[in-house]
């Protein structure tokens, strides 16, 4: 049960690009069923830290399992069990979105019944219904990214990692968005998610705030809020981030 | 292989969603084609020629008509003077001038050597040395026509038969299109497959495809498969309007031809994988194909012999697929021969094929640094 309850775990994660230090010793450990949260101004490195997870990018130093499989040794074996969802829509503008989510299960490996099984139960769950022969390219942001979704869920991943997945959808569909992923987390999905907005970030189990390459606070969203003795979140962010910046001015 | 199949589907829609580079990918064989087998010809035919004739007599009225009679004169003007010759020709309104001083006929007739002066507009050389031979060969004809004549022998005491093998009509479209079979393969494949990388690169979905379990092998033979199918189309089209357009004749075994077609179109696509793999725009993608096809179409052999080429450019060519499957191209549509004479060009297509898919997969990173 301990051991099982634990799907990400990662250990002096480091990484750098040059002279640059993108990610600076990170240690986390994410449940199963979790969403986390990934909190921090442009250029903290959270989305080189969800690359990592993802087997996107290699770390340069430390460790990283992700649903029992090290980052590091097998690249290969992390992608069938994570699913991945960015910023920018990355589904074929050209397919529709029908042929999107085929492709998609074509990938992952599912065939024949089970396939068009899946895919049928992902159309249901996320509403795509009545979408299924429009060119993706033409959907509004809110659907694109619900497509992204599907696409990321085809093979039933125990992780999901989603990289700013609500910037430039309108607030109903974020709302939307944002249910849908409880849902995942109830049904023991572990949900790995970066966000700009705080709204979002009070809805997870625990957020990770990074600045700079660290971490600089870790907890749920009430601890990092009071650990500051800010009134509310966005205050803790404010404050934090200042005073990590200050901290290291000297030595940049 | 498994997820071969849904990438060989994904491109395939896509292929034929895309309408202007289906377009392209069409047009270009038809267009290509039809310019290069109706415009350009290497044989010069009728080449405006101006007359100055200062003997005015009927045997150099008889040496014009034999200049003309050759086929390559034709005569645009006749002028008085020197100057007015040269005129024209530096006006670029003839290309040639054929001037006959006045004391021609008396020389023939004395049995001294009677000159003549062909000049030609040599800032073109193709068509100036079309006529320079075609000069001399008037001369020689008249020469052995006036000798013979004079020695009272009836027969010549040699002659060479010349048999133009495989050609015999020394039509150029015979020599242009099965070429251009390969350099429309060559143009159009290199591009589109470098294209369609770095397409995905560019619109992010690449981003989204290497964090699927797909491998690089799956993701680049399921994305030029659907093109093979597009060269072989291509091949067709020039081939049949080759046919019966241009009237090529398409001597050898047809299914052989396609076969080693088939190999030579993975090795081009291959190559535009491996340009895909250097580059990281569309835009680059497209200079950088151009910087492959120039080569192609100028050292392949092609429009220039190779064997004309100083040794280092044949060996430049050497490396270019085109260039071996040009021999295949013109040894089975032209000469008729068959895997005992072309073996050799197989084996060097293959090669290639393998090594570019080899090269192209390993610089091929399933990662974002």
């Amino acid at each position: 049960m301990i051991e099982s309850a634990v799907t990400v775990e990662t250990r002096h994660l480091t990484r750098r690009f040059g002279p640059i230090v993108a990610v600076r010793d990170l240690n986390l450990t994410i449940a199963k069923g979790e969403v986390f949260g990934l909190l921090g101004p442009n250029g903290s490195g959270k989305t080189t830290t969800i690359r990592m997870l993802c087997g996107l990018m290699e770390p340069s130093e430390g460790t990283a399992i992700v649903a029992g499989v090290d980052v590091r040794k097998s690249p290969d074996l992390i992608k069938e069990r994570i699913g991945y969802m960015s910023q920018r829509f990355g589904l074929y503008e050209d397919l529709t979105v029908a042929e999107n989510m085929d492709f998609f299960a074509g990938i992952y490996g599912l065939e024949g019944p089970g396939r068009r099984g899946r895919i049928s139960d992902v159309v249901i769950f996320l509403g795509l219904g009545r979408r299924l022969n429009q060119l993706a390219g033409t959907l509004s942001g809110g659907w694109k990214q619900r497509l992204g979704l599907a696409c990321a869920l085809m093979h039933q991943p125990p992780v999901l990692f989603l990289d700013e997945p609500t910037a430039g959808v309108d607030p109903a569909a974020r709302k939307g968005f944002w249910t849908t992923i409880t849902t995942l987390a109830e049904q023991g999905t572990t949900v790995i998610v970066t966000t700009h907005y705080m709204d979002e970030a009070a809805r997870c189990a625990r957020i990770g705030l990074m600045s700079q390459g660290h971490l600089i606070a870790l907890g749920t969203p009430d601890e990092v809020a009071k650990q500051v003795g800010g009134k509310d979140l966005e205050d803790a962010f404010i404050i934090l981030q200042e005073r990590d910046e200050q901290e290291t001015e000297p030595r940049a | 292989m498994k997820r071969f199949g849904p990438m060989f589907r994904k491109e395939f829609i896509q292929m034929r969603r895309d309408r202007l580079t289906l377009g392209i990918m069409t047009g270009i064989p038809v267009i290509q084609l039809l310019l290069f087998g109706f415009a350009i010809q290497t044989d010069v035919r009728h080449i405006p020629t101006v007359v100055l004739d200062e003997s005015r007599t009927p045997t150099s009225r008889e040496l014009v008509a034999a200049f003309e009679n050759t086929g390559n004169f034709r005569i645009v003007a006749h002028v008085d003077g020197r100057d007015g010759m040269d005129a024209w020709i530096a006006r670029g309104d003839a290309q040639a001038g054929i001037a006959i001083p006045h004391d021609f006929p008396r020389d023939l007739a004395r049995g001294t050597t009677a000159t003549i002066q062909v000049i030609v507009d040599a800032s073109d050389p193709l068509s100036s040395q079309a006529a320079l031979a075609a000069a001399a060969g008037v001369a020689q004809v008249r020469n052995l026509a006036i000798l013979s004549a004079a020695a009272r022998r009836p027969a010549l005491p040699l002659e060479t038969r010349v048999r133009p093998r495989y050609n015999p009509g020394l039509r150029s479209p015979n020599y242009i299109v099965p070429g251009l079979v390969g350099v429309i393969l060559t143009i159009t494949l290199v591009l589109v497959t470098a294209m369609a990388i770095v397409r995905e690169r560019e619109r992010g979905t690449l981003e989204q495809l290497i964090v699927t379990p797909i491998t690089k092998t799956e993701l680049m033979l399921g994305k030029i498969a659907p093109y093979v199918g597009v060269g072989l189309i291509q091949m067709t089209t020039v081939l049949l309007l080759g046919r019966f357009v241009f009237d090529v004749p398409l001597t050898g075994n047809v299914f052989l031809l396609y076969g080693i077609a088939l190999v030579f179109v993975v090795a081009s696509l291959a190559l535009g994988l491996f340009v895909s793999t250097l580059v990281r725009t569309q835009q680059q993608a497209m200079q950088a194909s151009f910087f492959f096809v120039l080569p192609n179409i100028l050292l392949s052999g092609f429009m220039f012999p190779r064997q004309a080429m100083p040794a280092v450019f044949q060996w430049i060519g050497a490396f270019l697929p085109l260039t071996h499957f040009l021999k295949v191209l013109r040894g089975i549509l032209l000469k008729g021969v068959g895997v005992p004479e072309l073996w050799k060009e197989i084996v060097i297509l293959a090669s290639f094929a393998v090594i570019l898919i080899a090269l192209s997969v390993r610089r091929f990173h399933k990662t974002l640094d």
